[in-house]
């Protein structure tokens, strides 16, 4: 036996280890993948054996061979068998093993729930941490689900080392399971105030990286991350805040202008580049959210500017070139900061880092203005003959493009000069963008009529040298110059010098050697050209002339007609056959130019880029009607003619579906109308074009330019763009020197005292007028034209799943999964309640809250509260450990709901909701219930506190008034609520704090006897139209156990109370609890509802047992339940507006009702209506006030209540009569009570 | 988000590799070969900032990375994450760590002790990124935390216990060629001598 061990020892001494391994694979360099495939083959054998050591030894050098890119997940079983071992070391190798090669496909990881849950409740911290960072890694839905809770529960660890790392993995867990975002929310955001700065860091982190996909939900946490910023000094976190708020800040124009100071005081006062740097980022984006009324706005915007610049002088190449990226960001806005720093991005484009130049050229883009545009030019034209690499230079060549022609060539003044450069540009050699250049000359030639004869003078040099571009034609893009410069020629032939010597150019031999489209193009404005020629010629009596041309035309095109390319041989043969009739024609001396010339005659005009979407279709025509059937495979889009000006998308080869819905048709069509838009010869019937037609100045409007002959026209080969810059000059001193005399005249007429009009600045840019109308066209855009939609999100984002709203309260099922064993005894916990309640009076005193303006909300909560209440004396233990945090939250609390009540969001299931989750936390752990706790308590009077003696409450009214007064004064310090607005009129629910409430409650008695007593609550069900909740408070009214309840409702044709599945229509519904002497407990039943417009009276039995010491009675409770219209309602807050609108459409039904001798003051009176029928204010007025409310199947109800002495009179109208009737009745009822 | 962490040397030979986001091995190694070759092409005086490969993410993500001697530390990351913060936590300037936490553990961080080491640098890697997400950023603090594990890693005996590490010590002294072949049965031979112990 000893052997055996000291033999399998001693057999380990010799397998190879990691670093046995590595140093192999180093010692066999030349043979390594052999090398490893026997190491593979020793690794299998090691994990076969039983010696736990020996597999983690293999399976440590697997991790290894899997860097290197071998498959290992064949060994995921063994990696998994390693995790599970005891000791650290081996579990470690596992998990970074699994961490490694572990996805959401391999199918072993589902037997490693339990293992992990056990690691993740080891007492070893060091054991949990190796499975969190594990798990972190390959976290799947499954294991999301089944670990949310546990790793929930370590949020709370005692040691920060676990807590932080518990923080971090969920949100890895949420993206796999997002249904546990909600519950597990509250303690993610208690964890933002951790003590521990890791911890604390680490929550940052989480929700930052939360509300950078989805930042509206988390608005209302911008608060307390404020209090952050001001308080953190951890450069980690505050980065990451602050980048938060750059997320934050869109969505939120207040929060802009609260942040701009803090963030003006960290650039000025912080040392570290990386913190500074977001900051002006932040800034910046604050400064682009607020379009305007910022005072201070240039300030910023400056100092922003001006650190940017010390960034990118700093001779760190990182902060250089982080600066011109946020220089970028600031050009959108506020391109004059910028233009002031010209000089530093002209310097920039000097830089030796490629990245740098880059960012820099960015920046130039937004740079330009009419003045320094051909300056700005010059420059990149001689970086472009510096340059080295081809992706520069081409990079080079789309900017100087780009930056010429955008927004339709506004900066150029003198398109001459533009023409130049892009002759010059076709100098360039390699270059891929040759059609990018073809296409912008093209564009400018057909666009501004005034150039076309220098352009055309320009073309035919380009020809002419055609051989200089194409030497290497087969390699470059830049031979698609040619297919300009040829249609140039060809449609504008008629300002052609030279047009014999352009014809013979373009009938070259070499021209066979260009790419078929070219060649097409060639063959098409050879003919055209020849028109021309014909009808020059045919004005003189020469004849020969003329039929030298046909000969020529004759002679050369057969070689086209040769030609592998099918439209070149088509056109060819087509224009061949043309020419030797017209020859046979001139032979017979007959008159033709005039008819050739016919052949291509008409004006081309340029077009809106989008008014072939203005086409009106005609009536009766289906554009998505197939005209044939559609053939089931797209054969013929393959044939298409290559298009050149447009960016062809990538055509899906296989097979469509025959069916294609209706979006896909509309986008094909879209993209078919782009196609045809931008294909300048695509003919374009549209009335707007027509209209264009007309709009378009005829040739004689434009003012003809005299071209300086002191330019060199036809100098091939030598860049003369420089010259237009001088000639610019000079023209624009010459304008200047003009506009002074006529300014010296004007001053002198005037004889104005005022000499403050120097005009020795710099001139502005309406100065420089353009050398050349430019003929645009403004882009029109259809009358109905939809705003071109979003970037449509991925819909497998996993971030998509996350938009939860987090502002509302818990429902029932949003628990996490826990494993059954944990749900304790009901009775147990209702008698520690019992003791609870008698031993912490105090307690709800300091929980109570100073926030009371909302009545609205408070008013829904009351009931939710005075359970929460119960079920926090069940966790004293925890409670006063929360407190603490509690305590410090509650402040950033009223001002997110502050914030929230901007948005008005929906929050009328609330109540019934937080019903749920209070009722729903029998188990003491149960993570739902500390959800709620975050929510500021309120302690109201209900059934359950009745027992509580008469000056507590007196007490606790004058803590909240205190309380409202130190509100009061924060409303000073803390200025991140509200600040404008609906101080006269209050909005939304909202209802003026004058003089305290007096304490209201819903619960009604139900039934009672000297056992047990039944009060209840109905609410509607605003999920359900057919639904209410009947909310049951039971409470032990005698000294026996009472058990066993069951709870009955004999059911009528409208209503039922709802069972669960599988039992009778007459059978009971066992309540879930036992009720110990003295205690009380509260059980919620679902009823199913038909019609709401009559109330209801339901007839009911609640039968229990009563325990005694020595004997126990089976006892009954009749009680009728009283569904009244009232229940129906739910809160709903409405806006003005919408309300306006409500009570003009027409469609509702008004009533009114007036009380008598009513005497309380306005807002208990709206107050009440508000609490017992489920109302909210809308707006009031002084003593008149207008309130809405809905019911659970969408009725609306708007009342108007106007009071005076002590008659109310409420007016009110409702879009269902009868249930308006009901609600009045019930509400005059209400106050006749009282 | 970070979402991959490289590191590789001048030849673009891979010395860890820490995807937090999966990719099969194949498209694993491509993503080393495609960033080695944007990286490795770039001048030392340069900035530090790539705007990402095809390969990881896309527009949103860049690289980020230090060349050290002969290694380079790439992080590929979004734009969440601060690039100058990156780069303080790749290298030193800061008290921001990681090339740091490397030396102060391996008192001189060499390719070597990469090599023959992968594990324990992931594992001190794990203390500073967690599922793609930073997790400390105090040196002392991740320093401690690796310490205690390595501490608990000895009490257990390492990996390969005592009587291994021996032998290890011997291999380590770089033999031309360890015999390959070394027969059991000659042990077997000699382990009656040591019954007596």
């Amino acid at each position: 036996m000893a052997l055996k061990i000291v033999k399998g020892s001693i057999d380990r001494m010799f397998d190879k280890n990691l670093q046995d391994l590595v140093r192999g694979i180093r010692n066999h360099k030349e043979d390594e993948a052999k090398y490893i495939s026997t190491c593979i083959d020793e690794i299998k054998q090691e994990l076969k054996q039983d010696n736990i050591a020996v597999k983690a030894n293999a399976v440590c050098k697997l991790t290894y061979l899997q860097m290197l890119g071998y498959d290992v997940s064949w060994a995921a079983f063994n990696i998994v068998e390693v995790m599970s071992s005891s000791k650290f070391t081996y579990k470690r190798i596992g998990y970074l093993a699994a961490s490694q090669c572990f996805h959401e496909n391999t199918d072993v990881i589902m037997l490693t729930t339990n293992q992990i849950r056990k690691d993740l409740s080891s007492p070893n911290q060091y054991d949990t941490g190796v499975a969190l960072t594990g798990l972190s890694c390959f976290v799947t839905p499954d294991l999301a689900r089944d670990l949310a809770n546990d790793i929930m529960t370590l949020m709370s660890h005692t040691k920060p080392y676990i807590r932080k790392k518990a923080v971090l993995i969920m949100y890895k867990v949420f993206l796999k399971y997002p249904e546990s975002l909600r519950p597990a929310f509250p303690r993610l955001k208690e964890k933002l105030e951790d003590p521990d700065p890791g911890v604390q860091s680490a929550a940052v982190n989480v929700i930052c990286e939360l509300a950078r996909r989805n930042p509206k939900n988390y608005l209302s946490l911008a608060p307390l991350f404020f209090k952050l910023m001001t308080s953190s000094t951890n450069n980690w976190v505050l980065i990451k805040i602050i980048k938060l708020f750059g997320a934050l800040t869109p969505l939120e124009p207040r929060l802009g202008k609260k942040l701009i100071e803090p963030l003006t005081n960290l650039i000025h006062s912080t040392s570290a580049m990386s913190l500074l740097y977001e900051c002006v980022n932040t800034v910046i984006a604050v400064l682009i959210s607020l379009s305007s009324g910022m005072p201070n706005h240039s300030a910023s915007i400056q100092l922003c500017v001006q650190k940017l610049r010390i960034l990118i002088e700093d001779s760190d190449q990182n902060l250089k070139y982080l600066g011109l990226l946020a220089m970028s960001k600031i050009l959108k806005t506020h391109p004059k900061s910028v233009q002031s720093h010209k000089d530093l991005i002209l310097q920039c484009l000097d830089d030796k880092d490629e990245s740098i130049r880059l960012r820099a050229l960015d920046l130039l883009y937004g740079m330009v203005s009419k003045k320094n545009l051909m300056e700005i030019v010059k420059k990149l034209m001689i970086h472009v003959d510096k340059a080295e690499g081809t992706t520069y230079r081409d990079e080079l060549l789309t900017k100087i493009i780009d930056i010429c022609s955008q927004s339709n060539y506004q900066y150029i003044t003198n398109f001459e000069w533009y023409i130049s450069i892009l002759v010059e540009l076709t100098r360039l050699e390699g270059t891929r963008h040759g059609h990018l250049i073809a296409s912008q000359m093209l564009d400018v030639a057909i666009r501004v009529k005034a150039i076309r004869v220098f352009a055309v003078a320009q073309m035919a040099t380009l020809l002419d040298n055609a051989h200089l571009l194409t030497g290497n034609m087969q390699r470059n893009g830049i031979c698609e110059v040619l297919y300009a410069a040829a249609w140039i020629c060809g449609e504008f032939s008629e300002h052609l010098e030279n047009p014999v010597q352009t014809l013979e150019a373009m009938l070259r031999p070499k021209v066979a050697t260009l790419p078929g489209h070219i060649q097409a193009v060639y063959v098409q404005n050879a003919a055209k050209l020849f028109a021309t020629i014909l009808k020059n010629q045919e004005g003189n009596t020469d004849s020969t002339a003329a039929q030298e041309t046909s000969q020529m035309m004759i002679d050369r095109l057969p070689l086209f007609v040769q030609s592998a390319n099918l439209e070149v041989q088509e056109r060819a043969s087509c224009i061949l056959q043309l020419v030797k009739y017209i020859q046979k024609l001139q032979q017979k001396d007959v008159e033709v130019a005039e008819e050739v010339s016919a052949l291509f005659a008409g004006e081309l005009n340029p077009v809106a880029p989008k008014a072939q979407k203005k086409v009106p279709v005609p009536e009766g025509l289906d554009l998505d009607a197939w005209i044939n059937e559609p053939p089931s495979e797209s054969e013929s889009e393959d044939e298409q003619p290559k298009a050149i000006f447009t960016k062809e998308e990538p055509k899906h080869s296989r097979p469509r579906h025959t069916e294609v819905d209706e979006k896909e048709l509309a986008r094909r069509r879209e993209a078919r109308k782009q196609e045809q838009a931008n294909n300048p010869f695509y003919i374009k019937a549209s009335p707007s074009s027509q209209k264009v037609y007309q709009e378009a100045p005829g040739v004689e409007h434009i003012p003809v330019v005299q071209i300086d002959l002191s330019v060199p026209l036809k100098v091939p080969g030598l860049p003369m763009s420089d010259q237009y810059v001088k000639l610019e000059e000079e023209r624009r001193q010459k304008e200047r020197a003009e506009k002074k005399k006529k300014e010296k005249k004007k001053r002198k007429e005037k004889r104005s005292g005022r000499g403050k009009k120097h005009d020795s600045g710099p001139e502005s840019e309406e100065d420089i007028t353009p050398a050349h109308v430019v003929d645009i066209v403004t882009e029109e855009m259809p009358e109905n034209a939809l705003p071109s939609d979003d970037d449509d999100k991925d819909p497998n984002d996993p971030h998509k799943a996350l938009d939860i709203d987090l502002d509302k309260p818990l429902a029932d099922s949003e628990k996490l999964p826990v494993r059954s064993h944990r749900a304790a005894g009901a009775p147990k916990s209702s008698a520690e309640d019992g003791e609870a309640e008698n031993a912490t009076p105090q307690e709800p005193k300091k929980k109570s809250s100073k926030e009371k303006r909302d009545k609205k909300k408070d008013k829904e909560r009351d009931r939710k509260r005075s359970k929460e209440e119960k079920k926090k004396k069940k966790h004293k233990h925890e409670e006063k450990e929360e407190d603490l945090l509690g305590g410090q939250a509650e402040e950033p609390v009223v001002q997110s709901e502050e914030m929230k009540e901007v948005e008005a969001q929906p929050t009328s299931t609330s109540a019934e909701e937080a019903a749920t989750v209070a009722e729903a936390a029998p188990a003491p752990e149960a993570p739902a219930g500390t959800a709620a706790d975050s929510e500021p308590e309120e302690p109201k009077d209900t059934e359950t506190e009745e027992s509580s003696s008469k000056h507590k409450k007196k007490k606790q009214k004058k803590e909240k008034e205190e309380k409202e007064k130190k509100k009061k004064k924060k409303h000073h310090h803390h200025h991140h609520h509200s600040d404008g607005g609906g101080e006269e009129s209050v909005q939304n629910g909202t209802v003026e704090e004058e003089e305290p409430l007096p304490p209201m409650s819903n619960y009604c008695l139900l039934a009672e006897n000297s056992y047990i007593k039944m009060v209840c609550d109905i609410q509607g069900n605003l999920q359900d139209g057919s639904q209410v909740v009947v909310s049951v408070i039971f409470e032990n009214k005698s000294d026996s156990f009472l058990k066993s309840m069951e709870f009955n409702v004999l059911d009528s044709l409208n209503s039922k109370l709802q069972r669960p599945e599988g039992s009778g229509p007459h059978d009971g519904l066992t309540v879930p609890f036992q009720l110990p002497p003295g205690v009380s407990n509260e059980a919620r039943f679902v009823f199913t509802v038909q019609s709401i417009v009559m109330p209801q009276k339901l007839k009911g039995t609640l039968t229990f047992i009563v325990k005694n010491e020595d004997s126990s009675t089976h006892e009954k409770l009749d009680f009728k339940l009283h569904f009244t219209c009232t229940s129906y309602l739910i809160t709903t807050p409405c806006y003005s507006d919408a309300f306006a609108k409500l009570l003009e459409s027409g469609d509702l039904k008004s009533s009114s009702v007036r009380l008598e001798g009513v005497n309380m003051p306005f807002h208990h009176l709206l107050a009440r209506i508000c609490f017992h029928h489920h109302f909210s204010v809308v707006e009031r007025i002084d003593s008149c006030a207008s309130m809405y409310s809905r019911s659970i199947q969408g009725h609306h109800v708007c009342l108007l209540v106007k009071t005076s002495g002590q008659t109310v009179s409420i007016d009110a109208k409702c879009d269902e009569p009868t249930l308006l009737g009901n609600v009045l009745d019930e509400i005059k009822q209400t106050f006749s009570q009282c | 988000m970070i979402k991959a962490i490289l590191i590789f040397n001048n030849h673009g030979k891979p010395r860890l590799i820490r995807f937090y986001q999966y990719f099969a091995e194949d498209m694993q190694q491509q993503i080393i070969r495609e960033t080695f070759h944007l990286v490795s092409k770039r001048d030392d005086n340069v900035c530090n900032f790539l705007e990402g490969g095809s390969l990881i993410g896309g527009s949103d993500y860049k690289l980020i990375y230090r060349h050290y001697a002969t290694l380079y530390f790439v992080f590929c990351v979004d734009s969440s994450e601060s690039e100058l913060g990156i780069l303080d936590l790749i290298q030193v300037s800061c008290s921001f760590v990681f090339v740091e936490t490397l030396d102060k553990c391996f008192e001189n961080v060499c390719e070597l002790d990469l090599i023959f080491h992968m594990d324990k640098v992931h594992y001190i890697l794990q203390e500073v990124v967690m599922g793609g997400m930073v997790l400390e950023t105090n040196m002392n603090e991740i320093v401690a935390q690796v310490e205690v594990q390595n501490r608990m890693e000895k009490s257990e005996g390492g990996l390969s216990a005592a009587p291994a590490r021996a032998v290890s010590a011997v291999k380590n002294m770089n033999l031309p060629e360890i015999p390959r072949n070394i027969n059991i049965g000659d042990i077997n031979i000699k382990v009656p001598s040591l019954s007596p112990f």
